[in-house]
């Protein structure tokens, strides 16, 4: 049974000779169920390799087919994106699971992309080691994570996957495995591929290994809390904090929809120096300020209701400013019309907005333009990540996008059909 | 700083002048001197005329960059004010499908801004203005032809600095320092220039300016930006770069230690890095880059060292403070016989004279030398530096090590006389071995130097075909003429309009004989 969505996703169609093709070239190659459907846009079947090899000839065997195919992780943001304009066949990564290598003497680890982020941390925390990147999503696998390009809190100490990634193997449209970079943190030889396939929502290629540096798990951490009344008094603190000498492992604002916020340094490192920088940072935050061990509640988390399908979802927005604009876009979130729920990064200028689900379509478009303006006044962007199909009907999501036309060329040369998620991404590729 | 003692060369084993990627033909077809001549006719039109150079012997002086093995003497050199002279030039190059090539400061090690004859030099000397600093938001714009250290001279006084810090930070430009993705010793805890550029505006190979990225991270879209940092100016040219600004660290505690070997060195490396600990930098030097460097600048490191450690700790002071004696207890577990903890910064600058004036420092104990750039995982750092030793024993030539022990960046200085018969050929005989070392332990063949024209023939070693041809995509899309400094990174140019496969053997323009070699 294939669904279609309001958009413009057509139902996924594959004839006998693909299905066939499919069958040689993949052990598990199974009929999709609703379940299985893309933001609305119903595959026809889903593929489950268990290697690299094993995803070049599914590839070889959709390229040779024309199948539109859209790569699948443990299935947590497949609805992040605009929905696909067609999605024939869904290629899914969650059988290649495993963690291959952990050298911790050389602080790296090498994984398939659907391995669980969580398995990831459980493996390398058996050295006293981190992979930096927080689980946003619980489930979420590293392949996802990395075409999302989702981060949290730690990105402030720790970067994100952009950061972190030393090595990928992918496979093309075209089923040619490639790989770039490699087991060394320090490597410039050749174009750095990961980068650009970070944040690429599975338009370029299908990406199944990756190698990433890792950091020591800290000896200690504390979490100084203090309530923020205004977007002014969140943006002096901000600013306290960034040109202090704490070195924050993450700082972080949380701006309800109506009342007070809060802003949460946390500090990590050693015991003897959390300890004096706790100190200093209670000085900073000023009155009300408290330390505690425990993270406060939805810590590393986004805003919004991560398990909710449909209708049910909240309209989910990333925020980028330069780090000054943050008051301009607290502001912009508390005066449009529909209600806003801040909680991001303002160390970084990177945070994420909720809007509930039931909001009319034309209020979040409204509270959308006005904190696009904002961030775009201060040399970022607003993405709508997320939303109900009713909103995503009446919102430019992706927003302004400059170097649109070399985009366009890169895709060209990497897809030349169109057939990975075609339509998820930005300018319609 | 360039070679000023005889000839530096990094790993060419080709016995040519000039390698044949650096002048194969870009399929454009015509006169060439006409092409040059129409080039500069516009350029006059928009660039002032003391910026563009058509004299040969002015020429001459732009022949080569750090790699000063390689002379080529370019067809025309440009050195434009603004970014819209110099897409405009960039421009006439695209119409008259002229190669062109930019040059910062020209103090490159892998001969990325060796010239072309039959192309346009584009010097960015000139586009030398920071823009803004805002402390605000930890950010500057820089042009293309700022000096690195000049970034952080602008920052210092609001408390900040720009954290990639190359040995030739006084000289090098940030331009160049985008094109190869610098690193410098404090790349173990900061990484590298692409860690720390959030926006450029670029010149396409088109001649048209896009921005990517900006002042805010994550920029919608595909990270280009992440694509074009460290494309050795094979898409385009950087005309202006959003940087981040680091907060300069409370304290800053910098230890040297003497070891009676690098394996004891080595040893107490790992065992730092085990601790959980993260210096902001670890470099170490063997007994013969110690001699060269003592020879120098007289540095008096510790005597008799096998080997030493420069060891660097920052960030808030209690963090540092205690850390810091861990590092020191490490150091005399692992039989360090001599510590110097620096107490101001004048001791601070003397220990690390030694390690920064290496490279120049070993012209005193040799003519001539070749200067490395291979990575290998740092556990196998041990193994790597004795079969170094082996090769050096077996081959009678001498290599000084000197390296960043926190991320297994080699630098190995190979030693040799050009005036000895075979001698050249024997050292580019251990070099080579020695890539291919790096390569076999799963590492890389250049952990910042680049590839350029010194080690485009070692791409196929590190990469296969595939790999290539994939890379390759991204190069198309942004040059799919092939006029953005081609015959640098890629042995084996891609030909854009062809379909996607496997590329062996000679580019089909040398075979059909249309490609030059000189």
């Amino acid at each position: 049974m294939a669904a279609t969505s309001s958009t413009t996703g057509r139902a996924g169609t594959t004839d006998d000779a693909a299905r066939a093709a499919l069958g040689s070239a993949c052990e598990r190659v199974r009929d999709a169920t609703p379940d299985d459907a893309v933001d609305g846009v119903g595959p026809a079947l889903v593929a489950c390799p268990g290697s690299t090899a094993e995803v070049a000839e599914v590839m070889r065997a959709a390229a040779a087919h024309g199948l539109t195919v859209v790569t699948r992780g443990r299935g947590t943001k497949t609805t992040w994106g605009r929905a696909p304009a067609s999605a024939d066949l869904v290629v899914d990564l969650s059988a290649m699971d495993r963690v291959l290598d952990h050298a911790a003497g050389d602080l790296i680890v090498e994984t398939q992309a659907g391995t669980r982020l969580a398995d990831v941390q459980e493996t390398v925390a058996a050295a006293g080691q981190r992979l930096g990147l927080d689980e946003m999503v619980p489930g979420a696998s590293i392949g996802g994570a990395l075409a999302t390009g989702s981060s949290g809190p730690g990105r402030l100490a720790t970067g994100t996957l952009r950061d972190l990634l030393i090595g990928v193997t992918m496979v093309r449209a075209d089923g040619v495995v490639a790989k770039a970079g490699g087991r060394v943190v320090k490597n410039v030889a050749g174009y750095d591929l990961g980068k650009l396939v970070h944040g690429s929502f599975g338009t370029l290629a299908v990406v199944t290994e990756a190698l990433f540096r890792l950091h020591p798990l800290p000896a200690a951490r504390r979490f100084v809390t203090v309530p923020v009344e205004d977007p002014a008094h969140a943006d002096r603190l901000t600013q306290a904090v960034v040109h202090a000498q704490v070195v924050p492992g993450a700082l972080e604002v949380d701006v309800p929809a109506d009342g007070p916020g809060t802003l949460t340094v946390l500090l990590e490192g050693i015991a003897e120096g959390v300890l004096g920088r706790t100190t200093a940072t209670l000085d900073l935050l000023g009155a009300g300020a408290t330390a505690g061990d425990a993270a406060p509640e939805g810590w590393g988390a986004y805003p919004w209701a991560v398990t909710a399908t449909g209708d049910q979802r909240a309209s989910a927005v990333k925020l980028t400013f330069a780090l000054s604009g943050l008051a301009d876009v607290l502001s912009a979130a508390r005066r449009g019309p529909a209600p806003v729920h801040v909680r991001g990064s303002s160390g970084v200028g990177v945070v994420y907005a909720a809007i509930p689900s039931g909001s009319d379509p034309a209020a979040v478009a409204g509270s959308v333009g006005l904190l696009r303006a904002a961030c775009s006044r201060h040399g970022g962007s607003a993405v709508v990540l997320d939303a109900p199909a009713a909103v995503k009907d009446v919102i430019d999501t992706w927003g302004p996008v400059p170097g649109l036309d070399l985009m366009r060329r890169v895709k060209e040369q990497f897809d030349p059909d169109r057939r990975l998620a075609p339509g998820r991404f930005v300018g319609g590729i | 700083m360039s070679g000023t003692h005889g000839t530096r060369r990094t790993s060419g084993h080709r016995p040519d002048p000039v390698p044949p990627e650096a002048t194969a033909a870009t399929g454009g077809t015509g006169d060439r001197q006409a092409s040059l001549d129409a080039v500069a006719r516009r350029a006059r039109e928009v660039v002032p005329a003391a910026g563009v150079i058509t004299d040969h012997a002015r020429l001459r002086t732009y022949e080569c960059d750090g790699l000063a093995h390689y002379k080529v003497t370019p067809g025309l050199v440009v050195v434009p004010e603004t970014v819209e002279q110099l897409a405009a030039v960039v421009r006439a190059c695209a119409e008259e499908r002229l190669p062109f090539v930019a040059r910062g400061s020209g103090t490159g090690l892998s001969g990325g801004a060796l010239p072309r004859a039959d192309g346009v030099l584009v010097v960015t000397s000139r586009m030398r203005a920071i823009r803004e600093v805002r402390r605000e938001d930890q950010r500057a714009v820089v042009e293309p032809g700022v000096i690195n250290l000049d970034v952080t001279r602008a920052a210092a006084p609001y408390g900040y600095y720009y954290a990639p810090d190359p040995s030739s930070q006084q000289i090098c430009s940030i331009g160049g320092n985008v094109a190869e993705n610098s690193g410098g010793a404090h790349c173990l805890k900061y990484g590298f220039t692409t860690n720390h550029v959030l926006g450029a505006e670029l010149v396409t190979p088109d001649g048209d300016v896009v921005e990517l990225g900006g002042a805010a991270p994550d920029s919608p879209g595909y990270d280009l930006l992440g694509a074009v940092v460290g494309s050795e100016g094979t898409l385009g040219i950087v005309t202006a770069a959003t940087v981040r600004l680091v907060r300069a660290p409370e304290e800053v505690r910098t230890l040297l230690a003497g070891f009676a070997s690098t394996d004891h060195a080595g040893a107490a490396t790992s065992a730092i890095i085990a601790a959980g600990i993260v210096p902001a930098a670890i470099e170490m030097m063997d007994a013969l880059a110690i001699e060269a460097a003592e020879a120098a600048v007289h540095c008096n490191y510790p005597q008799g060292a096998g080997a030493v450690l420069v060891i660097e700790l920052d960030g808030a002071a209690v963090e540092v403070e205690h850390e810091f004696v861990g590092v020191e207890r490490l150091c005399r577990d692992n039989e360090a016989f001599e510590i110097r903890v620096a107490t101001d910064p004048a001791e601070r600058a003397l220990i690390w004279k030694g390690r920064k004036s290496a490279f120049a420092a070993v012209g005193r104990i040799s003519p001539d030398y070749i200067v490395q750039d291979g990575v290998i995982p740092r556990t196998a750092l041990p193994e790597v530096l004795r079969a170094i030793a082996d090769l050096s024993e077996s081959s009678g030539v001498r290599v000084a090590n000197v390296f960043h022990a926190g991320d297994g960046n080699l630098h190995p200085l190979v030693l040799f006389d050009e005036s000895v018969e075979g001698a050249g050929q024997a050292a580019e005989k251990v070099s080579g071995a020695i890539l291919d070392l790096c390569i076999g332990h799963g590492g890389s063949i250049t952990g910042e130097h680049g590839v350029g024209i010194d080690k485009a023939a070692y791409m196929p070693r590190m990469f296969s075909d595939e790999d290539l041809d994939t890379m390759q995509l991204v190069r198309c899309a942004f040059d799919p003429h092939g006029i953005s400094n081609p015959g640098k990174v890629f042995p084996t140019p891609r030909l854009c309009g062809e379909v996607p496969g496997k590329h062996k053997g000679a580019h089909p323009l040398q075979e059909a004989g249309m490609a030059e070699v000189f």
